[in-house]
């Protein structure tokens, strides 16, 4: 696949997941282009976690005001129509009250127990969890949009080596090979991406995975593809 | 009744070794007059309760973005926070084994805080189960609760809160802007003493009762944010 299209063809998949008036909280990176790719009739509104329900587009650099309204990464940001403005603490009461639908956020590793790690590399990189254990824990459905392989190894692991953000959290794994939801019985491959087999995806995931019996293509519309 | 003071009286109330609670996220909502003046105070180990370490450089491309000059300035020794990932010299002191960094969830720290306000011994969370956290100074253990378990974290309290308002009124009522709210609101009611940074400060009335967001009565000094 064309380096530059797997970002788009990941973020065109998870669209395909919100519903219409879904809350999305988007963590940092690849799901911030998920809102791009949403089907016709689909309005989501945005939580950000630092305290925007209903995020706007961002803002140009004439509108933006940096002092006042930033986003969670703290980049200029901006308020929809009909959103408002709220503290922290109201905040995660949204997320872990269940009253935030989906969470879509990228990973270090994951595994076939949906176990997820991405706040720590402990001796080299320690940013934080910042919101990301809350969300997870309290989102009602959790994506977790990534590559699947760094530089070529597995992500998609048996069992988690860094320190976990949250247990048994993960409710599906998109990348630009497959569709994995995480079931009671494993991680089962609902779809793939017909550029690659199944002994391809095999051979790039470490876990155990089923692959369903009506296991179909990814298909998603990419402008200019 | 909260009382008007000067930034430079203000920063005389942070004491070396203090407890000290920012509101703020990534530096939006810091009390970035009060901070300046504090980091050049000479206060020494801090103990800073913040969700986060600002970053080196403010969006106007400002030299050390609010708490991040106190960080700068090696007046922290220890940071309870959620992330410090866009602040460099946070890893670089944490290496040296001059600064001390406990990390805490953000949903978490809020309600740490709040509870902390509210008269609460501290909180009962599904965050952090089966994770680090479970080993944080703040955790003391798992609870069950009718079949579904939690994880207990301790109340946080501080010395002093400085807190950042768009408007706030001569009695010290405020109205935050925008995102600034974020921690200052729940950082009001868990401090000792409350030092609030007003962008405007206005006479009383001109906040609209019900527009209140932090009562008055939760403020013991206001500073003015010096005009650009």
């Amino acid at each position: 696949m064309d380096k530059t299209m797997i970002k788009p063809f990941i973020a065109a998949r998870v669209a395909q997941e919100l519903k219409d008036g879904d809350v999305v909280n988007l963590g940092i990176g690849l799901p911030t282009f998920v809102p791009n790719y949403l089907p016709e009739g689909v309005h989501i509104t945005l939580h950000a976690e630092n305290g925007i329900v209903g995020c706007g587009p961002k803002p140009s650099a004439e509108e933006a005001q940096p002092m006042y309204v930033t986003d969670a990464g703290g980049a200029t940001a901006s308020v929809a129509k009909g959103g408002c403005f709220i503290d922290s603490s109201t905040s995660f009461a949204l997320v872990r009250g269940g009253h935030v639908d989906c969470t879509v956020l990228g990973a270090l590793e994951v595994d076939q127990e949906g176990n997820l790690a991405n706040w720590i590399i402990p001796g080299k990189k320690v940013p934080g969890m910042g919101g990301a254990m809350d969300l997870v824990v309290g989102a009602k459905k959790v994506i977790i949009a990534m590559e699947h392989t760094a530089k070529g190894n597995p992500k998609i692991l048996k069992k988690c080596t860094l320190p976990l953000t949250a247990v048994k959290c993960i409710s599906k794994i998109i990348t630009e090979m497959c569709v994995f939801e995480v079931t009671p019985d494993g991680l089962v491959l609902r779809e793939y991406n017909p550029e690659f087999s199944i002994d391809d995806i095999k051979n790039a995931t470490e876990a155990d995975f089923i692959v369903a019996d009506d296991a179909k293509e990814i298909k998603v519309a990419l402008p200019g593809a | 009744m909260a009382k008007y003071a000067t930034l430079e009286e203000a920063a005389k109330l942070i004491k070396d070794d203090m407890t000290v609670m920012i509101g703020g996220f990534m530096g939006c909502g810091n009390a970035h007059s009060l901070l300046d003046v504090i980091s050049k105070s000479g206060v020494k180990n801090l103990t800073v309760i913040s969700n986060d370490a600002s970053m080196p450089n403010g969006p106007d491309g400002e030299d050390y973005y609010g708490i991040a000059k106190l960080v700068h300035n090696r007046q922290i020794k220890k940071l309870i926070v959620t992330h410090v990932g866009l602040n460099p010299e946070v890893a670089a002191q944490m290496n040296e084994g001059t600064l001390e960094v406990s990390l805490v969830p953000q949903g978490s720290l809020a309600e740490m805080v709040r509870a902390g306000g509210a008269g609460l011994g501290g909180i009962l969370t599904p965050t952090g189960l089966g994770t680090m956290v479970e080993e944080s100074e703040f955790a003391c253990g798992r609870v069950e609760i009718d079949g579904k378990e939690f994880l207990m974290m301790k109340a946080l309290k501080a010395d002093i809160a400085i807190i950042n308002g768009y408007q706030i009124d001569k009695a010290g009522n405020v109205i935050y802007k925008g995102t600034t709210r974020n921690f200052n609101q729940v950082m009001a009611t868990a401090a000792d003493l409350v030092i609030a940074e007003a962008d405007n400060l206005v006479e009383i009335g001109t906040i609209e009762p019900e527009n209140v967001m932090t009562p008055g009565i939760l403020v013991d000094y206001i500073v003015e944010r010096r005009k650009a």
